[in-house]
């Protein structure tokens, strides 16, 4: 890298000012699919966390042995293999959320996010720094999609990780759960939400 | 008249930049200028002088909806009465019962989405653009008239400021708002917006009608249709009192359905309006009218009890929801429609095309018209961008051979 980043720089800024998410307007399609409740949206940022600092760390240590010309072969050979053990792990300790994350986890193999940190970082830095990279850039995406879910399950369905909400009394009074909120649309607006106040509030983004 | 116009401007320089209701700039002016035509006028440039500003053609659109919004009236009362089953009340009665019926929902519309406009102008330090003045009025026209208030505000905020503001108000946006208002709606809360339930008003209205009991229930034709999937030879259209429907009955409109568009007879007049005064394009009209009836033609010919609508007549299919209300009202918006003379018969045919075929094919979205504007109105640039394109490439062929 041209430029020296401090570590916390490294870490610190993908969770607002370089999100992955919101400015680098990637990882867009998971955080539709995977949104409509908040607890798999929560199991989903945490595997790719995991998925993407472990990916990161050993892309790291072997960075200089890898030829270039197959260095997208292996950077996908390292993540395949580590998301089919997220996978296990889950189908293992989590059944009911790994059955309604379904392929999105084997998915995140094609997660541009990673492709991209492990591609723009990884291959170019020592491995603690890509650690955190990995991490940072993990917990941008989560927030993302925690903020997503929060509002698509409270508002579509009343709930938070399954809890009741909205009292029952609101009901009584006609109060009814917005179905739209539950369709992938609704996700992608509440993105475009999330982008103009970040974008609102910080200058830097501002074209 | 003289005194309105005195006191307007007397009050001016409170409004002006440093006055006292400096924040409230906005609305004076969009009040002053609904009012009265304004008496500055653009320096530079080159620009049309015309009566016919966008404040003017918008009442002249919301005057052609008046025919569908007094027979939407009436019919609600006449439903309702016809619901209660003691025979019809009195003219007037219905009416005003319909009248008191409708009343909160135009006024929630207005409130709803003026506010916003209003909020958004002054912010924005522009104009108020006078484009809801039709919206407003179409919001309540083309919803069932059980719909909930609330649902009516979250819907109008919604669309408003999604759909228009921030393409940039009037004039910018890609689709109809008030057909996205609808849509919202339907998709937001299926069970509130369609089925038997809401398109027959339930309750008295200030002691005028009488409760209906919770267990009655009167489906749209569209919605009788949709149960018959299955198990039917033929289709026969009932009357929430269960008397047979006519083809007559749909094309006046003495059916339940949404507040405004049940009425053929209604919207065609409101069609005449906006023909005459040269505001709506008669080209999208019949292109519309011929695409639909073109597909109604091909359903019919293949008639299968999978898909009982595939039986009706291509003049029922016409008549029937939201398809002639959406063809002279909604796909002729001049903003969202295709702009090009070709574009716009491809445009309108295509939209009558596919209202037919998802309200035949697809049993549980009879609302087919409106999903067909809306997936046209996202086509429509497409569609002028090819005319335009080939038109290009035509005169540029031309001029090849000539030299």
């Amino acid at each position: 890298m041209a430029e020296k980043v401090s570590n916390k720089k490294v870490l610190f800024n993908p969770l607002s000012k370089d999100n992955p998410v919101i400015v680098q307007i990637l990882g867009i399609c998971s955080a539709l699919a995977v949104t409509a409740k908040l607890e798999p949206a929560i199991v989903m940022g945490l595997s790719v966390i995991a998925v993407l600092a472990l990916a990161n760390v050993i892309l790291s240590l072997i960075r200089n042995t890898i030829p270039t010309n197959i260095r997208i072969i292996v950077q996908l050979v390292v993540v395949a293999g580590l998301v089919v053990i997220v996978n296990q792990l889950l189908l293992a300790y989590a059944y009911n959320v790994s059955k309604q994350l379904s392929v999105f986890i084997g998915l995140i193999i094609t997660n541009c996010i990673l492709m991209g940190r492990l591609e723009a970082f990884a291959m170019s830095n020592k491995p603690w720094p890509s650690f955190l990279d990995g991490i940072g850039n993990g917990l941008g995406y989560t927030i993302i999609l925690i903020i997503v879910a929060f509002f698509r399950e409270l508002l579509g369905c009343g709930t938070l990780l399954g809890i009741q909400v909205i009292p029952e009394c609101f009901y009584q009074h006609g109060y009814q759960n917005n179905g739209l909120m539950i369709l992938p649309p609704m996700a992608l607006i509440v993105v475009a939400c999330i982008i103009w106040v970040q974008h609102s509030f910080n200058k830097d983004l501002q074209e | 008249m003289k005194f309105l116009k005195r006191f307007l401007d007397r009050v001016r320089p409170d409004f002006e930049e440093g006055g006292r209701f400096q924040s409230l700039r906005s609305v004076y002016d969009g009040f002053d200028t609904f009012l009265f035509t304004p008496s500055t006028t653009a320096n530079s440039g080159v620009h049309v002088h015309d009566a016919m500003d966008s404040k003017r053609t918008m009442i002249i659109v919301v005057l052609a909806l008046m025919p569908c919004l007094l027979f939407g009236m009436y019919n609600t009362g006449y439903q309702h009465w016809l619901a209660c089953g003691q025979g019809l009340g009195p003219f007037w009665t219905m009416l005003l019962y319909g009248f008191l019926a409708v009343l909160p929902k135009l006024a929630v519309s207005y409130i709803t989405g003026l506010g916003i406009e209003f909020i958004v102008a002054q912010w924005r330090r522009e104009e108020i653009q006078e484009g809801f003045l039709v919206t407003g009025i179409l919001i309540p026209l083309i919803c069932p008239i059980e719909t909930p208030l609330w649902m009516i505000a979250v819907a109008t905020a919604f669309s408003v400021i999604f759909v228009k503001e921030v393409f940039g108000g009037t004039g910018y946006n890609i689709f109809n708002v008030a057909l996205v208002t609808r849509a919202f709606l339907f998709f937001a809360y299926p069970g509130a917006m369609s089925g038997d339930k809401p398109f027959i008003a339930r309750d008295s209205i200030l002691g005028i009608g009488s409760d209906l009991p919770d267990s009655f229930t009167g489906a749209t034709p569209l919605g009788q249709l949709a149960t018959m999937a299955g198990d039917a030879d033929s289709t026969t259209l009932t009357a929430i009192n269960g008397a047979e429907l006519s083809s007559w009955d749909l094309f006046l409109g003495l059916i339940p359905g949404s507040f405004g568009e049940t009425s053929t007879l209604c919207i065609l007049i409101g069609a005449a309006i906006l023909l005459f005064t040269g505001i709506a394009s008669w080209r999208i009209i019949i292109s519309v009218f011929a695409g639909g009836a073109m597909m109604s033609l091909i359903t019919n010919l293949f008639p299968s009890p999978e898909y009982p609508a595939s039986f009706l007549s291509i003049s029922d299919q016409l008549c029937l929801g939201g398809f002639a209300f959406s063809a002279v009202f909604m796909a002729t918006d001049p903003v969202t429609a295709a702009h090009t003379t070709i574009g716009k018969y491809i445009y309108g045919f295509l939209v009558g095309v596919i209202a037919i075929m998802i309200r035949t094919y697809n049993n549980g979205y009879p609302e087919g018209a409106m999903l067909a504007v809306l997936l046209m109105n996202a086509f429509a640039p497409l569609i002028d961008y090819c005319v335009v394109q080939c038109n290009i490439n035509r005169r540029a062929k031309r001029a090849r051979i000539n030299s």
